[in-house]
């Protein structure tokens, strides 16, 4: 349900938080995979001990110049990391090393389709380097609070949008979008469960016809699709209710609480944090040199727009199936491992946008957890194509495979799938039928050819529904004729 | 103690490396008890001078063994068996580290510093952990937790800070060698003031990976020692290119690996040296009658001498307080009782844990400096205090710069004085800053000096500061060879009353 917009338009802006890939953290050497004991991946770095220094790691650089690319965004050749200065018992430091005056990614634009359809795109302002911080942990000791330092220290790209979103759902729409091209250069998992990526919404709204903005709340964390826009639509209506009711919006930043669908006050801005940026002294600037980004380009993977043209032209695919495709890297190297068996592509496709989505959204599975093999729909689509099953016989075979597993044709000939398109049999069996059934033949020959149904379901009941339906029909034209 | 004893022990106590290593490979001595002679008078001087937070005897025992064992392989290098004393800002494994704060007066780190690493790895013997200035911030060593470390030439003065202890080691004769830190000033003063030679390297050729942070951008790792030879190994042995400090330079001087092996410095063909006019612009007469002696030796041994300008000098101790509190107020964040250090008992909430752990684990001088640092850097101050001393300090370094295409080395006074008397500045926390009037520029300017005695004022000694181009210490360490080869200022010891 979208919000109520009585006259109002809203004006958003995204922060996303994109957790980089990398083996290592950012400035130390220690692990980042996910679910380790807690503080089994801390090092000294990570723990601030007196005397540590950070060291960049050049991957992540690698990642976010790789970004950049995708949005073609303008890199800077010199970039600079900054001390963000707080105190909190997760922040080992008492400061966050985070890119300030200068980000690694500058403005680009990430282009992409809205929510009806609608060519978008948004401007990105930029896109910076910054660790993660570690994490309270409250279940652990009772009475207590430990501190988990795993994930202190992890790369994050923050990509921050320029405001140009204007509904909840176009929101969504871009944060998904994000959320396909990260994971399409390979520089983000992409496990929104796991936090590895979380997004900020600034909100406002103003009347239509309005040119300037009105006062913007921040809501922090959101990491779901459905909860951007849900979170987003609950703000929004908020925000128009309180100036309706003749009140003010205070800046603030706001949590969304998933459960009973609201927005509460985290924390009040009443004048901007002082976080005491200046240049990190341990940390030279970052420089980009030439044959860096050279190397990053050329072993940039296929961007998704790419990927559809591609689709169009080599398998004359049409332009929503295409990007529909392309789109999601999982789904794409899915479909090209369909293609390898020699599966018609149009087919392929058809088959991967309506039943085989229609069964993971069933099952709430993404397509890298389909129990159907990318090898065996292929098959399974070369068995349709070669008559040996009907689209009708072809579903059969597909539930089983989806169900139980097994190889395509072992599955056709134990449950006689077999499409039997025996012309001369059909023939016998149309005239036993005929010759049991005079009144339906009387029916059809005084012209109620509707009666052609029931003889079509007769042959298929005794054949178990394998016979060829185009062979049928042309058959049952034949011998019903006066 | 005999007479023959007492020259021996002298004797031993002020030997230089190159004695010290022939002995050890002749047979003549062992580390072992080198090692012995030296704790035995760490620990008769302890009480009296304080140079020690934390004396080492088990690990330089040990120490000395392994490198008796090395030296009777034939597999000796230049430092092995010959003991050091190491200021503790540098993490030691398994070993305390305190800073000399209370903060960290129960720190023990799980690795080791670069830098002491080097030294360990070259065979040298660490007799222990010399006193400091909290966090390296002051000038005179009475801001210790650890308590105030007394000048050996007269034990009611000060020895100088930060790297007091290591300074008065050296002048006590209770080490060869000793470790220390500058950021602005803290190995050139308190060498002045202890009639030893203190070299503070270009920043970023020893490594800062375990030192403790000050202020970053101006810490620098150097060393104290007797004579300028002796220092050129010590140096060499820590200096280098280090991947776990990103400020580290990536450069290797082919006269750095000779000094490693133990070649001592060349002497220089003909210098030009530059007295900066600004420098001697009001120093007591005194003073400058020693650095005028100085400049005499020097030009009869070859070298032209220049007035210089450097116009920008003026600011320097405005901006280097400024930068160094700035990067200061941040590095000392993590001192916040929550994973390691001091930790306030029966805080009840997390901001009284954060102010009672703070609050009992700083001194006044470094709650000063914080509080100085995050002023500078608020929002509404940023621009007037941190972004103008970073312009100061650009303009500071073009000064030096500009000198260096006329000079190859500028020669200039280390300190406004001698030693001065304990707690005669403690009450004026900005008459004790202008102690760094002539070391702080250096410092902003990341260049490497070195101090060596040039003279007495008033029975104490007085050290003269030579200054070259980013990276030239081997010019610092000829020039200084060649004046200690014609001078005897070095070989003047504090022995007699106060030290027996």
């Amino acid at each position: 349900m979208s919000a109520d917009l009585r006259g109002y338009e809203a004006v958003i802006g995204l922060e996303v938080h994109v957790q980089l890939m990398t083996a290592s953290k950012l400035f130390s050497g220690a692990a980042t995979a996910y679910g380790a004991a807690p503080n089994a991946q801390a090092c000294p770095i990570d723990l601030a001990l007196p005397g540590t220094l950070p060291v960049l790691n050049l991957e992540a650089v690698r990642m976010a110049i790789r970004f950049g690319l995708a949005i073609n965004a303008q890199l800077n050749q010199h970039s600079t990391f900054e001390r963000k200065n707080y105190f909190y018992p997760d922040l080992p430091k008492g400061y966050q090393i985070s890119q300030f005056e200068r980000p690694v990614v500058g403005a680009g634009v990430l282009t992409f389709t809205g929510a009806n359809g609608q060519p978008l795109s948004i401007r990105i302002t930029r896109a910076h380097l910054e660790e993660d911080a570690g994490k309270s942990v409250h279940e652990l000791l009772p009475g207590q609070s430990g501190i988990d330092l795993n994930r202190a220290g992890t790369p994050l790209l923050e990509v921050v949008s320029e405001p140009d979103l204007r509904t909840a759902a176009d929101a969504a729409a871009y944060f998904k979008a994000l959320w396909l091209l990260v994971r399409s250069i390979g520089i983000c998992d992409g496990q929104l469960q796991e936090g590895s990526m979380r997004c900020d919404a600034n909100v406002s709204v103003r009347r239509v016809g309005q040119t300037e903005l009105g006062v913007r709340t921040e809501i922090k964390n959101i990491n779901s699709f459905r909860f951007v826009e849900k979170a987003i639509d609950y703000e929004i209506e908020r925000q128009i209710d309180v100036l309706e009711s003749s009140g003010t919006i205070i800046r603030e930043t706001r949590l969304y609480d998933a459960e009973r669908n609201e927005t509460r006050t985290m924390r009040v801005k009443e004048s901007s944090e002082d976080y005491r940026y200046f240049p990190d002294p341990d940390l030279l600037p970052l420089v980009l040199d030439e044959n860096l980004i050279k190397a990053v380009r050329s072993s940039m993977p296929e961007l998704p727009a790419a990927r559809a043209v591609r689709y169009q032209s080599s398998f004359g695919l049409a332009g929503v199936v295409a990007a529909a495709l392309a789109d999601d890297p999982d789904l794409s190297i899915y479909f090209e491992a369909v293609l390898t068996t020699g599966a018609d592509p149009r087919l392929a496709a058809n088959w991967l946008i309506n039943d085989v989505s229609a069964r993971l959204n069933e099952s709430g599975l993404m397509i890298d957890g389909c129990p159907v093999p990318a090898l065996c729909l292929g098959q399974l689509i070369c068995r349709l194509s070669d008559g040996t099953l009907s689209s009708k016989t072809a579903k059969i075979v597909f539930d089983t495979l989806w169900d139980s597993g097994g190889e395509v044709d072992a599955i056709i000939d134990a449950a006689g799938l077999r499409q039997m398109d025996d012309r001369d049999a059909l023939r016998s069996l149309i005239g036993e039928l005929i010759a049991a059934n005079p009144d339906q033949v009387q029916q059809f020959r005084t012209g109620k050819t509707k009666v052609l149904g029931f003889f079509v379901g007769q042959v298929m009941q005794k054949t178990k529904g394998t016979a060829n339906p185009k062979s049928v029909n042309e058959l049952l034209a034949e011998l019903l004729k006066p | 103690m005999n007479e023959y004893a007492e020259l021996l022990n002298h004797e031993l106590s002020r030997a230089d490396v190159r004695t010290l290593a022939a002995a050890l490979r002749a047979g003549d001595l062992s580390s072992f008890e080198l090692t012995q002679h030296f704790l035995k008078r760490i620990e008769q001087q302890q009480s009296r001078l304080n140079t020690f937070i934390t004396i080492d005897v088990e690990g330089a025992l040990a120490a000395a063994k392994s490198a008796d064992i090395k030296i009777r392989n034939g597999e000796a290098q230049p430092l092995t068996g010959i003991p050091w004393v190491c200021k503790d800002v540098f993490c030691t494994s398994g070993l305390r580290t305190t800073c000399g704060s209370r903060m960290l007066s129960g720190f023990v780190a799980p690795y080791e510093s670069t830098a002491t690493s080097r030294i360990r790895a070259s065979g040298a013997v660490m007799l222990g952990k010399t006193n400091m200035d909290e966090f390296a911030m002051g000038s005179s060593n009475e801001n210790s937790f650890f308590g105030p470390v007394a000048n050996p030439w007269d034990l009611s003065r000060v020895p100088g800070g930060s790297s007091g202890g290591s300074a008065a080691a050296v002048a006590a004769g209770q080490a060869p060698l000793a470790t220390g830190t500058d950021t602005g000033g803290s190995i050139r003063q308190p060498a002045s003031f202890c009639g030893v030679v203190g070299l503070k390297p270009t920043y970023g050729r020893v490594s800062r990976y375990g030192m403790i942070a000050f202020a970053s951008s101006l810490d620098q790792g150097g060393v104290f020692a007797r004579s300028v030879e002796d220092c050129s190994t010590l140096f060499a042995t820590m200096a280098g290119f280090d991947p776990l400090d990103s400020t580290s330079a990536a450069r290797e001087d082919d006269w750095l690996d000779a000094l490693r092996n133990g070649v001592p410095p060349s002497s220089p063909s003909p210098l030009r040296l530059g007295m900066p006019r600004q420098y001697f612009n009001g120093l007591r007469g005194d003073a400058e009658e020693c650095l005028e002696a100085a400049r005499k030796t020097l030009e009869s041994l070859g070298h032209t001498v220049t007035e210089v300008d450097l116009p920008h000098s003026r600011p320097a101790i405005p901006a280097y307080y400024v930068i160094s509190g700035a990067e200061a107020s941040a590095n000392l964040s993590r001192f916040d009782g929550v994973r390691y250090g001091r930790r306030a008992e029966d805080a009840v909430d997390l901001r009284t844990l954060y102010v009672q752990s703070r609050t009992d684990g700083f001194g006044t001088e470094v709650k000063r400096r914080i509080l100085t640092g995050t002023y500078a850097l608020s929002v509404g101050y940023y621009e007037a205090y941190y972004q103008k001393a970073q312009r100061i300090r650009r303009l500071i370094q073009q000064d030096f710069l500009t000198a260096f295409a006329d000079v190859d080395v500028l020669l200039a006074p280390t300190t406004p004085g001698p030693a001065f008397r304990r707690e005669e500045l403690t009450h004026d926390p900005v008459a004790m800053y202008q102690q760094d009037i002539y070391t702080t520029p250096v410092s902003l300017a990341g260049l490497p000096a070195m101090t060596l005695p040039c003279g007495f004022i008033e029975g104490l000694p007085y050290g003269m500061q030579l200054i070259a181009p980013h990276f030239r210490e081997d010019l610092l360490l000829s020039l200084g060879v060649h004046f200690q080869q014609s001078t005897d200022w070095h070989r003047q010891t504090a022995d007699a009353a106060v030290l027996s």
